[in-house]
């Protein structure tokens, strides 16, 4: 059976911040939105939770790329995440989730998989 | 097994020295040690002794603390002279009684030789030996004009010049026809006078002074061979020393014909428990008047003393490079070409003031001495070929030949064995410099550490960085400078590329000088250099994705995602007013409020959203923001100064207020600490901070370049009675320079531990502008001082800027439900992982 997904929308462009993140809230909790508009795509999303503290601060780190990937630097102890693959860069047993994003007219839109949505809802 | 006792005598240089050595090894458990010293201080840097008075104190100049000594389990009397030696019954005696010994070590050093003229014992006759001789010498300048030294050599020139810098008209009397004439020949000499004369001390050659009369016009009068008279107020004596030999001279050990107490390689007098090292000694015939041979000598005897029956003193190298009254002197191996068939080179530019001699062997492979005056620059290289013997190019005289004129290249790192000593006041070799950087040492700095190259006299300090340079790269390291992937440059590279295209956005560097997109290393470096050079609002548009999160919402993050609140409180003075605000606005978001280690008071625990409300609040009473997130200055300490502490001399407080609102968000490679304190007693502690001052009766001291922290620092003393200008004028160049010429995330102290040529070569910068930029540095200041903006008054004020503290860009009131909190001691604070919700 294949999973339902809805795509939420979660901010418009106005509040992007570009080269850099904002945090929304989603139903799946929080997520990070970055807005890289020099680089296709231009949109990424992860989650905002801080897999090594498991605070939520990831849209508050530096982006950038590293050897062609483009990555945040977590705020708290600066460990490096793939923003397309969520793969931290310095532990290959530590990833964070990644969301589908898109831009909808002025809308930014994450997909949220469904089975998270209904957990989230029970 | 009862321990043994082991006295020394003498706790000069080289006495302490060799206590370091010793209880580096495990004989030191076999002996009780006790040490006796003339001298009520401290053994101390002798060799530094002269800036005693450019305000060093002899805390500064102390080469061990009391404690150390008391750690070590050594007793250590001061100011207890040892007047006999009983060899018969092992025992010495001093005014206090009798002590036995198993093991005697002489370090008595030497003792300045006053020529038996007539006349001589006038209380205004000094010396230049002890703290307390130069304590003698600045009574005596007090109030007179004039100061003649008598003995034109190394340590005449050093005893004129302290002269000179106590005001006073400086002249030296030489009985030879030349300066320096063990050092120097001729053409060398006459060229030193020359410049000597320049700098305002008169020298007399071939004088020879036959007594000392009351002067006409002056306290004295030396009347001369020649009928010729010269009238001053003091007189300082430094014709030479004479090793400290009478103890032994009484208790007949082997003397030499002219003093020194005889020894072997194993620095044994001829009796088989006495030992003798430093100045005191002959060895081989020879008396080392220098500081590394007597080391070397500490060393050796530690490891007798060890039971290393391999340890030999087998003599030291007695080349010399000095600046005497800023003038280079660099004299190597055979300077007066004594060995047979030796030939000479000359190179002579009156024009420039440079004097360069070579003497090379009968078969021209070899360098056996050298001399120079007024430009050490070929120094290095020389005594490398001269004490490797390494073989000479084809035509030799490339070596001393100006560059323009077909000179050579300095000689290669590369080039040198590994038994080339780099660092001969701490006896490192090219190979303990390599085994440092096999066992992992990545940086000069740690090279330092490990071995202690060139913590010694410093002369060293350019020929180490290259050859740790050199290693480096030969193992692959990268010495590459570059910041990062995305610039092949370091942030010097940066900070002058920014500056001279008039770069004001890090998306045009990169685009134009760098590859890809940056990263978190890169990005707050430029960052830092774009504020430096244009002060900008960080969070103008362009900016605001470069900096780490603190600068980018201007407060620290605290390990569970809230924010720390520092409000700027100038030399940490503060009204009852402005405190009561503090715990109102603390107690509306109920932040825990803690006084912080820089005389502040932190608030710790407000959410994103809640920090631009705390911030238009506290800038409505008047705070500013306190840059507690920033790689620029944090707090200038202050101590309550002469306004209320009976003890201070100057106004500490309003001085320290005064560098806090001048310096205030200037953004630096990293953070910046300053501190003022009234008095010497130095409530403040001053010199542990990057920028130090201390008030002095007139005026203010510099101290640069401390550090607190991971690796304490003490601060260097830079200047001293600086007026308020003059101190301003210095901390504006010290720190431009610094924010210009620094690497990213350097504090100021691992800054000058790197920087080539040391607080010298920072002195001739800021001090004498070597380089002729002191006064755009301080115009580039002036114009940061001019733009300084509160960063979050003008955040609050702005609505777009204000944008950003949002926690949920699209549920404004939610608030993180992984912050949990609970109460200790009646304040809020993070509920901990461990701990239950
Ligand atoms: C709050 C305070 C401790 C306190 O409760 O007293 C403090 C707190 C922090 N210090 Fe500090 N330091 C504080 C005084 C000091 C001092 C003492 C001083 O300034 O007189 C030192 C030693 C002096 C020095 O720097 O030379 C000090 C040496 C450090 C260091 C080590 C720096 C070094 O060169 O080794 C770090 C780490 C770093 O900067 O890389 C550090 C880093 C930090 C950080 C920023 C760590 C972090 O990244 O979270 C802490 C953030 C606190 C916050 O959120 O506001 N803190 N820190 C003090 C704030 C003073 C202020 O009013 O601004
Ligand atoms: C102004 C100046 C500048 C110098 N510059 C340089 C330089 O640039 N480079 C260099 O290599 N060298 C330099 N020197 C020389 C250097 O300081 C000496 O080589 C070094 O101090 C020798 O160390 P030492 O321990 O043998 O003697 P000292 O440091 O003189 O120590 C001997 C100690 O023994 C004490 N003592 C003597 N007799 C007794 C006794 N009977 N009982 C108890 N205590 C006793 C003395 O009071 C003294 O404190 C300079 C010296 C001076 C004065
Ligand atoms: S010493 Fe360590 S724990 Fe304490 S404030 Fe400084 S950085 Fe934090
Ligand atoms: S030679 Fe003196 S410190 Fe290295």
């Amino acid at each position: 059976m294949k999973a339902r997904t809805s795509w939420d929308v979660v901010c418009t462009v106005d509040d992007l911040v570009p080269e850099s993140g904002v945090a929304v809230w989603t139903e799946d909790g929080p997520v990070a939105v970055f807005y890289l508009p020099h680089r296709l795509p231009a949109l990424f999303a992860v989650s905002h939770t801080d897999p090594f503290t498991g605070k939520n601060v990831l849209a508050r780190g530096i982006t950038g790329d590293l050897k062609g990937q483009p990555v945040v630097a977590s705020p708290l102890y600066k460990q490096h995440f793939n923003l397309q693959t969520g793969q931290c860069l310095e532990d290959e047993e530590v990833a964070v989730k990644t969301y589908p994003v898109l831009l909808d007219g002025n809308n930014v839109r994450v997909e949220i998989p469904a089975t998270n949505k209904e957990s989230a809802v029970a | 097994m009862s321990k043994k006792t082991l006295i020394v005598i003498g706790n000069g240089m080289v006495g302490h020295h060799f206590l370091e050595q010793l209880v580096e090894t495990p004989a030191a458990a076999d002996f009780d040690i006790k040490v006796f010293g003339e001298e009520k201080l401290l053994a101390y840097d002798r060799v530094h002794l002269s800036e005693y008075f450019g305000g060093s104190t002899h805390a500064d100049l102390a080469m061990g603390t009391a404690d150390w000594y008391a750690e070590n389990h050594i007793d250590l009397r001061l100011g207890e002279q040892v007047t006999g030696i009983d060899r018969a019954n092992q025992t010495i005696t001093t005014p206090m009684g009798d002590y036995a010994y198993d093991e005697l070590v002489l370090a008595t050093g030497s003792y300045p030789f006053v020529p038996p003229i007539k006349g001589n014992e006038h209380p205004h006759c000094l010396v230049y030996r002890t703290l307390e001789d130069l304590d003698s010498i600045r009574a005596s300048a007090d109030g007179v004009k004039t100061g003649v030294v008598v003995g034109g050599g190394l340590l005449g020139l050093e005893a004129a010049n302290a002269l000179k810098s106590l005001g006073l008209d400086a002249h030296v009397v030489e009985f030879a026809p030349r300066l320096m004439p063990v050092q120097l020949d001729s053409d060398g000499g006459a060229l030193l006078k020359h410049k000597i004369e320049e700098l305002g001390v008169q020298v007399h050659t071939e004088k020879a002074t036959t007594e000392i009369v009351e002067g006409e016009e002056a306290r004295l009068r030396m009347n001369f061979s020649d009928d010729t008279h010269l009238e001053t107020d003091l007189i300082v004596f430094s014709a030479g020393i004479r090793p400290q030999d009478a103890l032994a001279r009484s208790s007949e050990l082997a003397m030499g014909e002219r003093g020194g107490i005889v020894i072997n390689d194993q620095c044994t007098t001829s009796d088989p428990h006495i030992h003798a090292i430093g100045e005191c000694a002959l060895w081989s015939e020879k008396i080392f008047g220098l500081v590394a041979p007597g080391y070397t000598m500490a060393r050796t005897l530690a490891s007798v003393l060890n039971g290393d029956t391999e340890a030999a003193f087998t003599g030291a190298d007695m080349s010399t490079k000095l600046k005497l009254l800023g003038v280079d002197v660099g004299s190597i191996g055979d300077a007066h070409a004594q060995t047979p068939g030796a030939r000479n080179i000359r190179f002579n530019d009156e024009q420039a003031g440079h004097y360069r001699r070579m003497v090379i062997s009968e078969d021209g492979k070899t360098l056996l001495g050298a001399i120079l005056v007024g430009d050490n620059s070929h120094y290095d290289t020389l005594l490398q070929y001269a004490l490797n013997g390494i073989e000479l190019p084809e035509n030799p005289e490339t070596l001393i030949l100006p560059e323009s004129q077909g000179g050579a290249p300095a000689l290669g790192p590369d080039a040198l064995p590994e038994t080339a000593s780099i660092c001969s006041c701490h006896n490192v070799s090219k190979g303990d410099i390599c085994g440092v950087i096999d066992a992992g040492c990545t940086d000069l700095a740690g090279v330092k550490a490990e071995t202690k190259a060139s913590t010694g006299c410093g002369g060293c300090a350019a020929l180490l960085k290259n050859v740790v340079d050199s290693e480096l790269e030969k193992r692959g390291v990268e010495v590459s400078k570059d910041i990062c992937e995305h610039f092949p440059y370091s942030r010097q590279d940066l900070f002058n590329i920014v500056k001279v295209n008039g770069i004001r956005t890090f998306r045009t560097l990169i685009r134009d000088h760098g590859k890809g997109h940056g990263c978190d290393i890169c990005k707050p470096a430029v960052a830092s250099i774009l504020a430096t050079c244009w002060n900008e609002h960080i969070l103008a548009t362009d900016h605001v994705p470069l900096q780490d999160t603190n600068d980018t919402f201007m407060a620290n993050m605290q390990k569970n995602g809230t924010y720390s609140i520092v409000p700027r409180v100038p030399g940490g003075e503060i009204t009852p007013d402005k405190l009561i605000v503090l715990g109102e606005v603390a107690k509306e978001y109920n932040l825990y409020t803690k006084i912080t280690g820089g005389q502040r008071v932190d608030l710790f625990g407000a959410t994103l959203s809640e920090l631009p409300e705390i911030w238009e609040k506290l800038i409505a009473a008047g705070f500013e923001t306190g840059h507690a997130y920033g790689k620029s200055l944090r707090t200038v300490k202050s101590c309550v100064g002469s306004t209320w502490c009976r003890y201070g001399v100057q106004d500490s407080v309003g001085m320290a207020i005064f560098l806090e609102n001048r310096y205030k968000g200037l953004r630096s490679p990293h953070k910046l600490k300053m501190a003022v304190s009234g008095c010497t007693r130095e409530c403040a502690e001053a010199q542990s901070k990057d920028i130090g001052v201390i008030a002095t009766e007139n005026g203010w001291n510099l101290y640069v370049c401390g550090n607190g922290g991971m690796r304490p620092r003490h601060a260097d003393l830079f200047a001293t009675d600086l007026s308020d200008e003059e101190l301003i004028s210095a901390i504006d160049r010290v720190l431009m320079f610094y924010v210009r010429t620094a690497d990213r995330l350097q504090r100021t102290s691992v800054w000058m531990e790197n920087l080539e040529g040391g607080l010298e070569y920072l002195k001739q910068v800021v001090l004498e502008d070597s380089l002729g930029i002191g006064e755009e540095l301080e115009k580039h200041m002036a114009d940061l001082v001019d733009t300084y903006q509160c960063e979050w008054k003008t955040a609050v004020e702005d609505p777009e800027k204000r944008k950003r503290f949002r926690e949920f860009v699209n549920a404004p009131s939610k608030k993180d439900p992984v912050q949990q909190w609970t109460t200790e001691r009646d304040q809020r604070r993070p509920l901990l992982e461990e701990e239950p919700a």
